[in-house]
Order: C-alpha cells, then sequence, then structure tokens
C-alpha cells in the first residue's frame, strides 16, 4: 500500500444485476480515485452507470445488484463487501450522499431541527442541545438565513433550492471525509444552480472534503469539476483534468458528447449529433413534405396579420380560499402579459420555473380560462368562445408538446391509437383506412417506421417517446404547435435530435412555434423571438440575436450572466 | 384550521339533515304509522283522533322538522313492538356494540398494522409469504361462515368458550360493561375475533403496500445514506409516512365495524344494536329502524370529522396557515 494513500480508491470495480435474461453489467473495469478538497466529475448520459457508481460506493446498491469484482478503498481501509453494521457507521460519518430531487429527499412529516439532530447524534455523541446547537451551525454554513427560526420548520415550507442546502446540511452532519452528489442541481434553476455549485465548491475547499459530482450536465462539470471522468456504457473512456476534457478530448465519444452540448454564444444551423451512438436516428430521406398531404391542408387559410395574439392576458388563482375576500390569497401566475407570434415565427418564452411561462401554453390552448385580457387565434377571439364545440375548430389548430416523454402518452394504448386518437375525434380522416395511412406517414416523418405502430410507450426510449408525441401533434395538421420543455428531461445526444426534428418540421411545414424552455442556449439555436419571463410579467421581447448580444432588462443580463459558460472542444465540420 | 373544523360541521349537519329525511321519510311513508300503533278494534273516529294528536295532518315540512328536533334530542319515539321509548332501548343497547366493535377494532390495528410492517420490510421471509396466504383467507371468508366455524370449533368441540350473549355484565351508571367480569370477557373472544379479522387482513394488506411504496421514496433512501439505523428508518421515518392513508381507511373501517357488526351479532346473539335491528326488520319496527340509521349515520360522519383533524395533526402539509413555503 502506498505510504499516503488517496481519499478514495476504485480499483476494477464490476457491478452486475442479475435478471432472469442473465446478468446485465451495469459497471466494468473502473478505475478511480478521488483526493480530498477535490472534486471529480462523473459525465456521462442516462444508463451509463454514472448513479450505480455512488451506490456501490456507499453499499446501497438496489438489490439484486452487486459488486462481484474490484476493490473500494477509503483512505486506505476496504470498504466494499463490509457487513451492514459496518458499513452503517461509514455512511454519514466519513461518507456524504447528496441525491437529485431536493422536493423528495427530505421526510416531509418532521422537522428540519428532527432529522438533522438525529443524524447527528446517530454518528457524534452529543446532548440534544449540542447536536442542536451544531445542526443551526451547520444550516448557517450552507446559507440558510435565520437559522435558529428555520430549523423549527418543515421541509415544505422552504424552497427547492433551500430545500437542497438543507440535504446538503445533512449531508455534512458528521464531518464526512467524502460526498457523493448524485445530480445535486438537475432539478433546480438556473440561478439556484449556480448558488448551490458555488456553495459545494467553498465546502469543498474550505473543509477539505473529496467529491464525487455525478451528472449528466456537461455545463456543471466544466465550471465546478477539477477532474473529470466521461463514462460510456459502464465504462470511463477518458479521465483528465477538466481543462483537457473539454478542450482536447481525446476519446470519440467525448467528442461527440461536448460537441452535442447547445451552444450559447453562436447559433448554428442544426445542432450537432453524438454520432458516437450506435443507434443515432435520422429521418429517413424520400418524403417530400411539400407535396406530401401534411404540407397542403394549409393552403386554405389565407395568413393575415398575426397567428396567436395575446392582449394583457391575466391569470389569477386563489391560493387560500377563505368566507372572507380579505382573507383570501391570489397569485397571479400570469399578470398582464401581451405579445404575438406571426405566422411562421418560433417565439421563445424563457424564465425559472413559477414564472408563469406554462401558464401561459394553458391559457392558449384553453386548457386554464384567462381571468381577464383576450386570446386571439388567426383573428378569432379565443376567450369569447364559450362552447367546446366552438372552440373544437381552433383547439385542431394547435397541438402541444410537454415535457415528460413518460407522462404524457397513455401507457395502456399502442402507439397506433394513440396517434388515431386526434385524428378520429377531429374526424380528419373519411374511414379507418386513411387514418391508418395517416399514421404510418407520422410516424415516418418523425422517424420511427411502421414497425413502432402495434408497441405500447413503454417499450420506447425517452427520445423514442418525444417523437411520439411529435406525431400525434402533428396529426390534426396543427398550424401552431406549442412545445412545453420538449428536451428538457431527455439526455444531450437524444435532445439534438429531437430538436432538429422539430427544427426540420417547423421549416417544412411552416408551423407557427411556441417554444418553451428554461435552457438559454437551447432557445438561442431555435428560437426567432424571444420573451423573457419573471413572476408573471413579461418583462423583455426582442429577436433572439439582439436578446443575446444586447439584453435591456436587468433580469436578462442576469439570466445570461448565469447561463453555463460552456466553451469546450467543438468539432472542427460543425463550424461552417 | 379553525375555518376548516368549521367547514367540516357545516358539511356533518348537512349530511345528517339527509340521512334524516330518508330515515323520517320510512318512519312516515312506509306503511301507514296509525295502523301499526292501533289494534283491528280501533274506530274510525278514534284512528281521525289519534292521527291530529300525533300531528299527522300537518304538513310536510312541519312534521319533518318536528322529527329532526326531537331526533337531535335522542327522542326516536314509541317502539311498535316493545311499547316502550326507542331512546331507552337503544342506550340498554348501545355499550354491548360499542364495547364489542371498540375491542375488534383495537384487534384489527394491534396485529394488522405490525403484520402489514413485517411483511413490508421481510417482504421475502416465509413468514410473511404465509401472513399473506392467510389474509386471502380472511378477505375470501364471509363472517358468518368464520363465526360459525369459531362456534363449533371453541364452543361445541372443546367447549372453551360460550357460544352466545354477553356473558355478566356490571352496571356503571347507565352503561352496562362485560369487560369486568371474566364471562364477559370470556363471550367478546370470538365475536371480536369474528368482527376484526376482514378489518384486519384489509389493514394488514394496506399498511404493506403503503409501506412499500414508502420505502422506495428518496427520503428513505437518504435517511440510509445517512447511516441511520435500520429500526429508525423503518419506524419513524418509513412508518409515519405509511400511516396517513392507513388513518383514513382505519377511521372509514371502525364506522362499518359498527355498522356491520350486524351480522356477527346475529350469530353470537350479541345483544347489541345490531340485533335490535335486525329483529326490528322482521317486525316492521319502523321508529327503531329510523333511529338505527340515524344513529349510525352520526358515527360515520364523528369518525369522519375525527380522521380529518387526525389528518391535519399527523402531516405538517395540510396546517395551510403556517407560513412560508409555497
Amino acid at each position: 500500500m502506498a505510504p499516503d494513500p488517496s481519499l478514495l480508491t476504485i480499483e476494477g470495480m464490476r457491478v452486475e444485476f442479475p435478471s432472469r435474461r442473465g446478468h446485465v453489467v451495469a459497471v466494468e473495469r473502473l478505475d478511480l480515485a478521488v483526493e480530498p478538497g477535490e472534486i471529480l466529475g462523473v459525465v456521462g448520459e442516462s444508463g451509463a452507470g454514472k448513479s450505480t457508481i455512488g451506490n456501490a460506493v456507499i453499499g446501497l446498491l438496489e438489490p439484486p445488484g452487486e459488486m462481484t469484482e474490484g476493490t473500494i478503498l477509503l483512505k486506505g481501509d476496504r470498504i466494499d463487501h463490509l457487513d451492514e453494521a459496518a458499513q452503517r457507521k461509514i455512511r454519514g460519518a466519513r461518507i456524504g450522499m447528496i441525491f437529485q430531487d431536493p422536493l423528495t429527499s427530505l421526510d416531509p412529516l418532521q422537522t428540519i431541527e428532527r432529522q438533522l439532530v438525529d443524524t447527528i447524534q446517530r454518528h457524534l455523541n452529543l446532548p440534544e442541545a449540542e447536536a442542536r446547537g451544531r445542526a443551526v451551525d451547520l444550516l448557517d454554513q450552507v446559507g440558510i438565513p435565520d437559522p435558529g427560526v428555520r430549523i423549527a420548520q418543515y421541509p415544505h415550507q422552504f424552497s427547492g433550492g433551500m430545500r437542497q442546502r438543507v440535504v446538503i446540511a445533512l449531508a455534512l452532519c458528521a464531518d464526512p471525509e467524502l460526498v457523493i452528489a448524485d445530480e445535486p442541481t438537475t432539478a433546480l434553476d438556473v440561478s439556484v444552480q449556480a448558488q448551490i455549485l458555488d456553495l459545494m465548491k467553498a465546502l469543498c475547499r474550505d473543509r477539505q472534503v473529496g467529491m464525487i459530482l455525478i451528472t449528466h450536465d456537461m455545463g456543471v462539470i466544466s465550471e465546478t469539476a477539477d477532474r473529470v471522468a466521461v463514462m460510456y456504457r459502464g465504462r470511463v473512456v477518458e479521465t483528465g483534468t477538466t481543462d483537457q476534457i473539454m478542450s482536447r478530448p481525446e476519446h470519440d465519444y467525448t467528442k461527440s458528447l461536448i460537441s452535442a452540448v447547445p451552444r450559447p454564444d453562436k447559433r448554428l444551423k442544426r445542432f450537432p449529433l453524438v454520432t458516437y451512438i450506435e443507434d443515432a436516428e435520422e429521418r429517413p430521406e424520400g418524403l417530400n413534405l411539400a407535396t406530401h398531404w401534411l404540407g397542403k391542408v394549409r393552403e386554405e387559410h389565407k395568413l393575415t396579420g398575426n397567428l396567436v395574439e395575446l392582449k394583457n392576458a391575466h391569470m389569477r388563482f386563489i391560493t387560500r380560499h377563505s368566507l372572507f375576500p380579505s382573507r383570501r390569497l391570489y397569485l397571479d401566475a400570469v399578470n398582464e402579459v401581451s405579445f404575438a407570434i406571426q405566422p411562421g415565427e418560433v417565439f421563445g418564452l424563457v424564465g425559472e420555473s413559477g414564472s408563469g411561462k406554462s401558464t401561459i401554453a394553458r391559457m392558449i390552448t384553453g386548457i386554464y380560462k384567462p381571468s381577464g385580457g383576450t386570446i386571439n387565434f388567426d383573428g378569432t377571439d379565443m376567450t369569447a368562445l364559450h362552447s367546446r364545440a366552438a372552440a373544437a375548430p381552433f383547439r385542431r389548430q394547435m397541438q402541444m408538446i410537454f415535457q415528460d416523454p413518460f407522462s404524457s402518452l397513455n401507457p395502456r394504448m399502442r402507439v397506433e391509437d394513440i396517434i388515431e386518437e386526434p385524428i378520429h375525434f377531429h374526424k380528419m380522416a373519411y374511414d379507418q383506412q386513411e387514418a391508418k395511412q395517416i399514421m404510418h406517414d407520422l410516424l415516418d416523418v418523425v422517424g420511427l417506421g411502421a414497425r413502432a405502430a402495434r408497441k405500447f410507450p413503454h417499450e420506447f426510449s425517452g427520445g423514442q417517446r418525444q417523437r411520439i408525441s411529435i406525431a400525434r401533434a402533428l396529426a390534426t395538421r396543427p398550424r401552431f404547435l406549442i412545445c412545453d420543455e420538449p428536451t428538457s428531461a431527455l439526455d444531450v445526444s437524444i435532445q439534438a435530435q429531437v430538436l432538429n426534428l422539430l427544427k426540420d418540421l417547423q421549416s417544412e411545414l411552416n408551423l407557427t412555434m411556441l417554444f418553451i424552455s428554461h435552457d438559454l442556449p437551447v432557445i438561442r439555436q431555435i428560437c426567432d423571438r424571444v420573451g423573457v419571463m419573471r413572476h408573471g410579467k413579461l418583462l423583455e421581447v426582442a429577436p433572439t440575436e439582439t436578446l443575446f448580444t444586447d439584453p435591456q432588462h436587468e433580469y436578462t443580463k442576469h439570466l445570461l450572466k448565469l447561463m453555463p459558460k460552456f466553451r469546450g472542444f467543438r468539432m472542427p465540420e460543425l463550424e461552417a | 384550521m379553525l375555518t376548516f373544523i368549521a367547514k367540516r360541521l357545516v358539511q356533518s349537519v348537512l349530511v345528517m339533515l339527509t340521512v334524516a329525511l330518508i330515515a323520517f321519510s320510512l318512519f312516515r311513508y312506509v306503511g301507514d304509522p296509525i295502523n301499526n300503533m292501533v289494534g283491528q278494534d280501533t274506530s274510525l273516529e278514534e284512528r281521525e283522533e289519534l292521527k291530529e294528536r300525533l300531528g299527522l295532518n300537518d304538513s310536510f315540512l312541519v312534521q319533518f322538522g318536528r322529527f329532526a328536533a326531537n331526533a337531535a334530542q335522542g327522542n326516536f319515539g314509541f317502539s311498535y313492538q316493545h311499547r316502550r321509548p326507542v331512546s331507552g332501548l337503544i342506550a340498554e343497547r348501545l355499550p354491548a356494540t360499542l364495547e364489542l366493535s371498540i375491542v375488534s377494532a383495537f384487534l384489527a390495528m394491534a396485529i394488522g398494522i405490525p403484520m402489514g410492517v413485517y411483511t413490508a420490510i421481510r417482504r421475502n421471509s416465509w413468514l410473511s409469504h404465509s401472513f399473506m396466504t392467510l389474509s386471502l383467507v380472511g378477505i375470501s371468508l364471509p363472517t358468518f361462515l368464520i363465526g360459525i366455524l369459531l362456534i363449533l370449533l371453541f364452543g361445541v368441540v372443546l367447549r372453551w368458550l360460550p357460544t352466545f350473549g354477553r356473558g355478566d355484565v356490571v352496571q356503571l351508571g347507565w352503561w352496562s360493561t362485560g369487560l369486568l367480569t371474566a364471562s364477559g370477557l370470556k363471550s367478546l373472544i370470538m365475536p371480536s375475533i369474528t368482527l376484526a379479522l376482514f378489518q384486519m387482513t384489509l389493514i394488514m394488506r394496506l399498511v404493506r403496500s403503503e409501506m412499500l411504496e414508502v420505502l422506495r421514496t428518496d427520503f428513505v433512501k437518504f435517511a440510509r445514506a445517512r447511516g441511520l439505523a435500520e429500526k429508525y428508518v423503518n419506524f419513524v421515518v418509513a412508518l409515519k409516512n405509511t400511516m396517513v392513508p392507513v388513518i383514513t381507511i382505519t377511521g372509514l373501517q371502525l364506522g362499518s365495524i359498527i355498522a356491520f357488526a350486524i351480522i356477527t351479532e346475529s350469530v353470537f346473539q350479541w345483544p347489541g344494536m345490531g340485533l335490535l335491528f335486525i329483529q326490528a326488520v322482521g317486525n316492521v319496527d319502523i321508529p327503531i329502524m329510523a333511529a338505527y340509521l340515524v344513529l349510525i349515520a352520526f358515527f360515520f360522519v364523528v369518525i369522519n370529522l375525527i380522521v380529518d383533524m387526525l389528518y391535519v395533526v399527523v402531516d405538517p402539509r395540510l396546517r395551510v396557515d403556517s407560513a412560508g413555503g409555497h
């Protein structure tokens, strides 16, 4: 053994998940080392085995998963294959863990104090009062204002970012030497994400804690990590300092992964694809949309003026009901918003969660009835249409694509039924035969092929499901497509494919689009004009390039400043 | 919180009024009340006079108002069959039913919850599997059959336990209790098991599935990752979160234990309200039926109210007036 062993050394790790169809190898031949005060980034796409490493180190692999080969050394001591009791002495005390979703990581029925004090007392033999004092100190260190008061509160009384701070405090309760952070900022807004990353960096530096930062987000890695390990299908394909990986990647996978990240600084014609992935799919050639039925129906509409126009649209929700009007509390989710979208334009809406972006989408589609203002579609005031029957023809012309590809498709319906349903509902086909034909054409258009028709949604990956959602949205031959965070649940490589598809369809079908996202680089690549929202108000509307180069509003400037300054390696052939 | 309780109380009153309306219609319009009260030899004038005296000629609303007001004071008129005030009859029988129901509910929870927790934590042990198999029996066998089988085994073959009645009772004021005598307790064993068995298996299966759900959540995983003891994770973190839905179902089940004690009471000739009700049905004793209906509804409403308040106690997210958060 070396005289001065690393904080954590993983050698030759192999993790297998036995299943009826043979063993699935989640991680193999993995070597990693972390030094005190160092942040090691582990990056890769979903299914690469990143989280499995963290779970294996802390001894919490989901059964029947098992580490079958290799060793894990913590300061020279073997910690793999310890018994439960010994494992538990390491968990929390020497290795802390931070999970992705702060909203679900805390016990909702116990106060923060209870959770902190119980964890502290578990590892350090402290009397109640001292443990409480330590808990208050910890909260103070992770940046929770007024910790003496807030410690008595329950998790639901904290915002997402504050909860993640509490989670970090809990992970640091017993001064661990190593912290494993599994996607710690993925569920947070950009501005909160920046704060949390800064906090974690500072804590690692000040306390000389080593950290494994597991994430899919290249931007997070480039801002935070000292060294990076890139994972692909259970193996580390490349390790190096962050600078080296970002600017001079050696492995082909790393190269294409880095270049697939949407660029914040420059608009490209298409999103670069991760070419290394074998099953990357592209649309089959040969479908000429200009002469195809999808492109035809639109001729009947003579477009004049704006397709969609909001005038002082207002949406107010009651957040506390009361008999007495004075005691009621309201939330103005959308506050006097006015903007217009021209035919064929891609209009972007950007803002943090809770800014009212999605509420606007729901108001336009008629899911919510606005409490004030008007919404015009092709010259007709939608708010004046009172029956569902009167709104139906307009509903047909606007379709929506949702964020979560897993919950937006009915799991009990076959793909063919999912796509044909809107065709039948809006009576867009003369008979079953025609509906089938349309459905098959749509599957071709989105690059899935006819074989997909008989399958159920669970047989597809996230990106493929999003393609099904797009096919379903196109089934009624809409003129207006609303995309609500269509790719934020997808991996970078899949995101590039889906966004390219949307871009192609938009230009070929001359679709008008409202594109909602919190991701500024994506907005820059896809939108013609952008509106910035905050607290229900529309702060600024400008052509995309103008907004990014010359923002007017303070908040826009702030958002742009927080945007990860990710300037990594670029594939030379894509710079054309 | 106060608004919440006030709202619930208003709803409860509405429910009670609706049930009272049904009970009243039963009393007033099923058969002729006069015919049910008097003999064959009563003359027409006497019947008319009685009708006038009882207020049966008044308008519907006045009659209903009078019925509701009386019912609110516990006055449901005279039993046709027993020729005594219904309230007295019910007060006599109520302790028997409540004792049986509460003992059953306690049994169901005291055995069902630990069994549910065990089967969730040790999902693959042979004991869990046998609990699960047994619970199928409990759910699928009808109550009366279980009662009869118990009587056959412990009453007839082994002769350990009495097969009917309440045994000796002790009067505590108007409340008669069988809990203080040996024969009373012995008599309680079989009926309470019979009544509890179905609820017990239901609670066990509910606790098990809820707990499995909770054990999969991130906060349980995070608690484990902090090195907290297994006992703490299972019983402090997981069990408490399991209890929120369990409270609702268990509360409602307590109501149905009281209501469905009828079958058990008939099998064991238990002198409770259920038996009184069954006999009333047989004799078309409508005042008793009406009173029983209103009383059971009242129990349900009260239990529901308590369950709603317990919710708020257990789950801080429901304390709406608390500051901060969203």
